[in-house]
């Protein structure tokens, strides 16, 4: 270790050590220099942070037909939930209350309800009970589920303005606080 | 790629787990190495569980001033904790700034204290990295080479294995060389050097890299100006201890 020692004491020689990683720590940062929209960027449809949310058609319990990527533009949130699953009930009323705050802001909740696992009466009756108001699409075949590569309900999904995910929360119940602060966050970039 | 452990009723989040078990062994490696550098086990422990404390409960206060009027409609749920909500780089810095209070408050020498803590650091560091291959964060771009892994919809180079590779190396080296080292404050920047060249080189293939001036890695240029840092310390930490030393 002295050796070592009198190569970092010598002002010249670790100098020009010290030069020389710096020479190819610059070579090595522009040989793997990449244009923005190589990395994640957005343009990948996966449900995590930083990709693409992806893209589905359902029909809501309303008889209407909802495309997720026609909410570009907005701050919405994506929901995956069943009617037998007690954490799901116990959130919705928190993101009833965020929707009710910031839907003029921009805000849009897609409550996806798991329908292959659940049934469209319970799902209506658990609508009603909570007096949900906004968009509840019917996964009938489990499309969204693996999309979405579902593995705890509820899974919220924070996808912002440009379509890109923001945030993913697994499992639950979610604070209304939680939704809210992560919501405001999206808002700022509503145009 | 193990995400979520299922324990009968209980979903055990794998890379909380790991990185828990990560602070544990770098618990022990320091009571270990404590007596050597003559400084009690319990004081530098202690210090370990400041700064973790600290550090997570300002992480959640941090976040809790930024949406000071969201929290005010609903106080309690400033106790609901998740982890989307937490300040991270907020809670780090408080963190570290409480321990470092505490061990100048104890008369703890700063750059001993470095090298006591850094076998453990470097083990954090290899939990780091199985944390990542649990989550599959910190993943690689897109790659044909014939050990691409798929993940996240491509076939991907496997940069969390890279990174668990490299961190196994920095903590086999560190744990090598710990009783050998010509001057106070040589393992710690030895560490903070070896951990910035392997950021720097395995950045190259990371897929979720933030982009800056164009098209330049930040983590990258990040990682250089520290790994210079820690080489112009080395320096100057060697030359003024053969000034201080009777010999």
């Amino acid at each position: 270790m002295s050796k070592l020692n009198q190569l970092i004491e010598d002002p010249i020689r670790w100098g020009a050590i010290v030069i020389g990683v710096l020479i190819l720590g610059a070579i090595w940062i522009g040989t793997s220099q990449v244009p923005a929209s190589a990395t994640t960027s957005g343009s990948i449809p996966s449900p995590r942070e930083g990709f693409a949310a992806p893209d589905f058609t359902l029909e809501t319990l309303e008889g209407e037909t909802l495309t997720l990527s026609d909410l570009r533009g907005k701050a919405v949130v994506v929901n995956l939930w069943a009617s037998l699953c007690p954490p799901c009930r116990a959130e919705m009323p928190a993101l009833q209350s965020a929707y009710e705050a910031d839907r003029d802001r921009g805000l849009e909740i897609v409550a996806v309800d798991m329908t292959y696992q659940d049934n469209e009466e319970d799902a209506q009756r658990f609508a009603d009970d909570f007096g949900l108001t906004f968009a509840i699409p019917m996964d009938r075949d489990g499309t969204v589920a693996r999309q979405y590569l579902m593995r705890a309900l509820p899974s919220t999904f924070f996808v912002g303005p440009d379509g890109v995910i923001r945030k993913v929360v697994i499992g639950g119940p979610m604070s209304e606080a939680t939704i809210r602060s992560t919501v405001s966050e999206m808002l700022e970039e509503v145009p | 790629m193990l995400p979520i452990l299922q324990a009968g009723p209980i979903a055990i989040q794998m890379p909380g787990l790991i990185l828990l078990a990560g602070v544990w062994v770098a618990v022990s490696l320091t009571d270990r190495e404590a007596p050597r550098y003559s400084m009690k086990p319990s004081t530098l422990s202690n210090m370990i569980l400041i700064g973790l404390v600290v550090g997570i409960l300002s992480a959640r206060l941090w976040y809790v001033i930024r949406f000071f009027d969201i929290y005010l409609e609903n106080p309690l749920s400033i106790l609901s904790l998740n982890p989307t909500t937490l300040a991270p780089l907020e809670g780090v810095l408080t963190g570290i700034a409480a321990a470092t209070f505490y061990g100048y408050r104890k008369g703890l020498p700063l750059w001993p204290t470095l090298d006591v803590l850094t076998p453990g650091l470097s083990a954090f560091g290899l939990a780091v990295g199985f944390a990542h291959l649990a989550s599959g964060d910190a993943f690689g771009v897109e790659t044909t080479m014939p050990w691409g892994i798929e993940l996240w919809g491509a076939l991907r180079h496997p940069t969390q294995i890279y990174e668990v590779l490299a961190a196994g190396f920095i903590f086999w080296l560190i744990w090598e060389i710990r009783r050998k080292t010509p001057f106070s404050g040589f393992l710690f920047l030895t560490w903070v050097a070896l951990t910035a060249l392997s950021r720097l080189l395995i950045e190259a293939f990371r897929g979720d890299s933030i982009i800056a001036y164009g098209s330049l890695r930040s983590a990258q240029m990040g990682s250089l100006v520290v790994l210079v840092i820690a080489l112009i310390g080395m320096h100057l930490l060697s030359r003024a201890q053969v000034q201080g030393s009777p010999s």
